[in-house]
Parts: structure tokens; C-alpha cells; sequence
């Protein structure tokens, strides 16, 4: 149990050091679909919500489960389709202008 | 976790490995637009490799239940991925509900299965989980209540808000210790979720709609890391790292908001904002403003070598960005150098600006940030601001008494000519005056932001030839 704890702290404090890395790189002319993205990539929650529906271990457990992954789902496709949407609009000048 | 599945744990864990990579490479290729959409696909994958591994967890009974909750998931995902540029802001915060409302009732889940048999540190991580996911919730329903304007946008504010407000979650955190000892004391559970969900709305009362960058950011953070907390308790390597980058990712805008505004950051991370409401009823009577018409700003912007439009939340009000785009157009065909001045806050969300104007077809190497052009500021011709105000203020660089004093904001003042179209000469949401406006060069173009702009092209595709 001990371990488990530990391990997951060092895999929590790496994954800040590397996602404070990545996402000071990203451009400002993208914040809004960074934040988005991360929006849905967060939304990775929903396999702790499948688990509670599908072991279906008790009454309440199963039921908000199930909003559970809804909530999750909804975030999922809306991020990822948005993200995408918005990311298609930016163009640059060059190509079309001589 | 049983051996006799170990092969097909193996096979999860394979999967969720594989899905992190992805994830970060997906934050990677974000970071340039070239790369952006890669970015989106890898995360794609990711999110599918990692639901399909945990459909292959050996406690799973029930499937039927798990299909009907993604298609109804999906159902009311897609029209969520598919509202208006201008509705990104409120889409956002609603998003944030969503994502926090999922860790709380898996939170509530685990502890009423678990209970009493609960490790003291696993508590203390649950604990957390269920109190910022909450809050989280509730926030960030009424920040997007707040940016649809369903609720009212100016902040209220009352005598000893801040006391009220620590103490509601003094509450919540003496419960949550109690509950660290007490791991049995079921009944005081609903406390620890209902006292956040009361927190997180009295949080966002005082917030008015200037601060929602900072505000959804914020929450952008929370929602990251009640994820990871929850990622501590099933155990989740995968889901802990999603909510580290989320929240790092909420966290960093968050500060490059809260210095764009000019607050302290000790500030964005008590979320104690909307307390600069100074009625700066500073005389305007006998200061005089020269003022244009759409066919004399055209003269102007037409013998111009260097223009910059510097765009506010008020141009996509008046829904003017695709007027602007055929403004770039026509002044672009006369070999006018058109850029545009993006300042970190014009907007109602980190980088929305530039998503408005991407929208209208305007490309992106047009879009300067602000660092980068305020250099250029003196080698411009003219500078044409849109429905923006307290960002051009220079009141923020020079005036002590002023409460923008310190705000960075763009030098449009120190351009050859500045003309700035507004309304009237009300002062803005912040209801600052802005001496730009009275300033010798500064004409002011009196009338809606899109009505005024048509006039301007109208003006110059008239004199083509």
C-alpha cells in the first residue's frame, strides 16, 4: 500500500514537471484550445466511472457511476470536437497570398 | 487484482502506458499551430487505447450500463463540440462541471464502498478530491452562468465576504480532518460534499466578468487536481498523470492571466479577485476629442504603410470580426502591413482573441502578442483600436491613483495616429476614463464597431480602380 502511494508521488511530481515544460511551450495563439484539450484529455476520469458501473458492487456506487460516465463522455467527444474545430481555423498567410 | 488475471492487468497497464505517452505528446504537438492538430488526434487515440483497456478489467459484469452511458455521453458531447467561437468561454467553464461533477461521485462511490476500512493517507487524498471537485463544480456552473449572462455579470460583494468564505471552508477542511481520524463516520460524508458546493458558488459571486480568464483558469487548475487526487485513490498512474498535466496546464495560464491583470499571485490562488471596483469618477467635462468620419478614417488608414487593429471582447460583441477581416483585405490589396495586437485578456478566456479572429479567416502570423509588438508601436502609422478600452490605457503605465495602475497594457499611444471606435464616450466595464481618447492624434470613430468598419471598406473598395 505504502508503495503504491509513494510510486504514484513520484509519477505525479514527474508528470508536473513535464506537462509545467510542455505547455510553457505552447504559443499563446493557442491557449484556448490547450485549455480545451487538457479539458478532454482530464476527462481520462471516466475509466475510474466505468470500473464503478461495470463491478456494479452496490446500489448507489452503480448509479452515480453511470451520471459518472456521462459527465465524463460529454467532456471526452465535446473536447476533442471542439479542439479540433477550432484548431482547422487557423491558417496562415502564405500560402494564400503571393 | 487477482494472479490468475495478471496477463490481462499486464495488457491494461500496457495500454494506459501507452495512452500517457500519447497524452503528453499530445500537449506537445499543441505547442505550434503547424503540429496542433496531430496533437488532437494523439489524444484521440490515447482516450480510446485507455477505455478499451479498462472494458478489459476482469471485475467488469455489466457492460450493457457502460454502452448506454457513453452513447448518452456522446449524445450530449457533440453538441457541445460544436457551439459558437463566441460561446467557447461558457462551453469551457461547463466543461469543468462536467469533469469535477464525474471525480465527485466517483469520490462519494469509493468512500461509501470502502468505509471503514480506510488507510489514513488514502482519506486525506479522498478528502481532497471530493472537496476541490465539488467546488469545482458549483464554480464553475456559475462561471458559466455568468458568461452567458444568465446570471448577472457585475460582481456583488458584501462586508466580511472573505471571513464568510474562509470559514465555509474551514468547515469543510475540519470535517475532512475529522473524517482522516474517523474513517467510519459515514454520516458526516454528505458535509464534505455539500459544504464545497456551497464554497465554490459564494467563490464566484464576487467575480465580475473582466476576471473570467483568471476564473476559469483557476478552475482549469481545480478540476486537474481533483483528477490526480483521484488518481491516488483507484490506484491510477494514467489518470494521475492526466490531472498533473491539466492542472500544471490550468496553473500556467492562470498566472500568465492573473499578471496580465496585474494581480498578485497569492490573489489567483485564493481566488479572492473583484476587489478593484474604485468608482474613478474622474472629471471628463471640459476635455475635448476630435472625432472622424468612416470615409475620413479610410483617407487615413489607406495612405498608412504600417496598421495595427488592436481588437477587444467588444468587437466580438458587435459581431464585427468578419467586417474586420474584409477591412485586412482591402487595406492588405493596397499593400498596407496589417497586423493585429493581441493583449492576454482581450477576450473572455486565455487566447480567445485569437480563435475569434482565426475564425473570420484572419491568419495567424497576423496575430502578434503583446511582448512582441508593443516595440513597434512608434513605426506604426496607425493604430485602430475595436472594441477595446482599459487594455490601451495609458493611465495604467503613468497614473499612480489609477486602479489599472501597473497593468501591462499595448502602447497604442505611442503610435503615429490612433483612431478608436466606440460607442459613445461612456467610460468602459471597468468605468475608467482612458486619456487616450483626449490625447492630440487620437481620433475617435463614434458608432458600432461593425456598422463603422463596413463604412471604412465601403470607403476603399469605392476608390479602387
Amino acid at each position: 500500500m505504502n508503495s503504491g502511494l509513494i510510486d504514484g508521488l513520484f509519477v505525479f511530481m514527474l508528470a508536473g514537471f513535464i506537462g509545467f515544460e510542455v505547455i510553457r511551450r505552447v504559443s499563446p495563439l493557442l491557449h484556448t484550445p490547450l485549455m480545451s484539450l487538457t479539458n478532454a484529455l482530464d476527462a481520462i476520469a471516466v475509466v475510474g466511472a466505468i470500473v464503478l458501473v461495470g463491478e456494479h458492487k452496490s446500489q448507489l456506487s452503480f448509479i452515480l457511476g453511470v451520471i459518472a460516465v456521462i459527465a465524463a463522455t460529454s467532456n471526452v467527444v465535446g473536447g476533442f470536437l471542439i479542439t479540433d474545430r477550432m484548431l482547422k481555423m487557423f491558417k496562415t498567410s502564405r500560402p494564400t497570398k503571393p | 487484482m487477482t494472479a490468475n488475471f495478471a496477463g490481462n492487468q499486464t495488457l491494461i497497464e500496457v495500454l494506459y502506458l501507452i495512452a500517457s505517452v500519447l497524452f503528453i505528446l499530445s500537449l506537445k504537438w499543441l505547442s505550434a499551430p503547424k503540429t496542433a492538430r496531430h496533437g488532437v488526434w494523439a489524444g484521440e487515440i490515447g482516450m480510446v487505447l485507455a477505455i478499451a483497456g479498462t472494458l478489459l478489467h476482469h471485475g467488469i459484469v455489466d457492460y450493457k450500463w457502460i454502452v448506454i452511458a457513453l452513447v448518452i455521453g456522446s449524445g450530449i458531447g457533440v453538441p457541445l463540440g460544436l457551439v459558437q467561437m463566441t460561446a467557447v468561454p461558457q462551453r469551457t467553464a461547463l466543461s469543468h462541471a462536467f469533469g469535477a461533477l464525474c471525480v465527485t461521485l466517483v469520490g462519494t462511490s469509493e468512500f461509501y464502498l470502502r468505509t471503514p476500512d480506510v488507510p489514513r493517507f488514502m482519506m486525506a487524498v479522498l478528502c481532497m478530491e471530493v472537496i476541490l471537485a465539488s467546488l469545482t463544480f458549483t464554480g464553475s456552473l456559475m462561471a458559466a452562468g455568468k458568461l452567458q449572462e444568465v446570471l448577472p455579470q457585475r460582481p456583488i460583494t458584501y462586508k466580511g465576504q472573505n471571513f464568510v468564505n474562509l470559514s465555509i471552508l474551514g468547515i469543510a477542511i475540519a470535517v475532512a480532518v475529522y473524517l482522516v481520524l474517523h474513517p467510519g463516520a459515514k454520516q458526516l460524508f454528505p458535509l464534505m460534499i455539500v459544504v464545497p458546493l456551497i464554497f465554490g458558488i459564494l467563490m464566484i459571486i464576487p467575480i465580475g466578468g473582466a476576471d473570467m480568464p483568471t476564473v476559469i483558469s483557476l478552475l482549469n487548475s481545480y478540476a486537474g487536481l481533483s483528477a490526480a487526487a483521484m488518481g491516488f485513490v483507484l490506484n491510477s498512474k494514467l489518470l494521475i498523470i492526466a490531472g498533473a498535466l491539466d492542472g500544471s496546464s490550468g496553473f500556467i495560464l492562470s498566472v500568465i492571466m492573473s499578471k496580465a491583470m496585474n494581480r498578485s499571485f497569492t490573489n489567483v490562488l485564493f481566488g479572492a479577485f473583484g476587489q478593484v471596483q474604485a468608482a474613478a469618477a474622474a472629471g471628463k467635462e471640459d476635455k475635448t476629442v476630435r472625432s472622424a468620419t468612416p470615409d475620413e478614417a479610410a483617407g487615413i488608414l489607406a495612405a498608412a504603410n504600417r496598421v495595427v487593429v488592436v481588437p477587444g471582447y467588444g468587437m466580438a460583441v458587435a459581431q464585427a470580426q468578419h467586417k474586420v477581416r474584409e477591412l485586412y483585405d482591402a487595406l492588405t490589396k493596397r499593400g498596407v502591413d496589417v497586423r493585429f495586437a493581441i493583449h492576454p485578456v482581450a477576450g473572455r478566456m486565455p487566447g480567445h482573441m485569437n480563435v475569434l479572429l482565426a475564425e473570420a479567416d484572419i491568419p495567424y502570423d497576423r496575430l502578434i502578442e503583446m511582448d512582441d509588438i508593443n516595440g513597434d508601436f512608434p513605426q506604426t502609422d496607425v493604430a485602430l483600436v475595436i472594441g477595446a478600452n482599459d487594455v490601451t490605457n495609458p493611465a495604467a503605465r503613468t497614473d499612480q491613483s489609477s486602479p489599472i495602475y501597473g497593468m501591462p497594457i499595448l502602447d497604442v499611444d505611442k503610435a503615429r495616429t490612433v483612431m478608436v471606435i466606440k460607442r459613445s464616450m461612456n467610460p468602459g466595464f471597468a468605468g475608467i476614463d482612458n486619456p487616450l481618447y483626449y490625447m492630440d492624434k487620437t481620433l475617435m470613430l463614434f458608432g458600432d464597431a461593425k456598422g463603422f468598419v463596413n463604412g471604412i471598406v465601403h470607403e476603399l473598395s469605392g476608390n479602387t480602380h
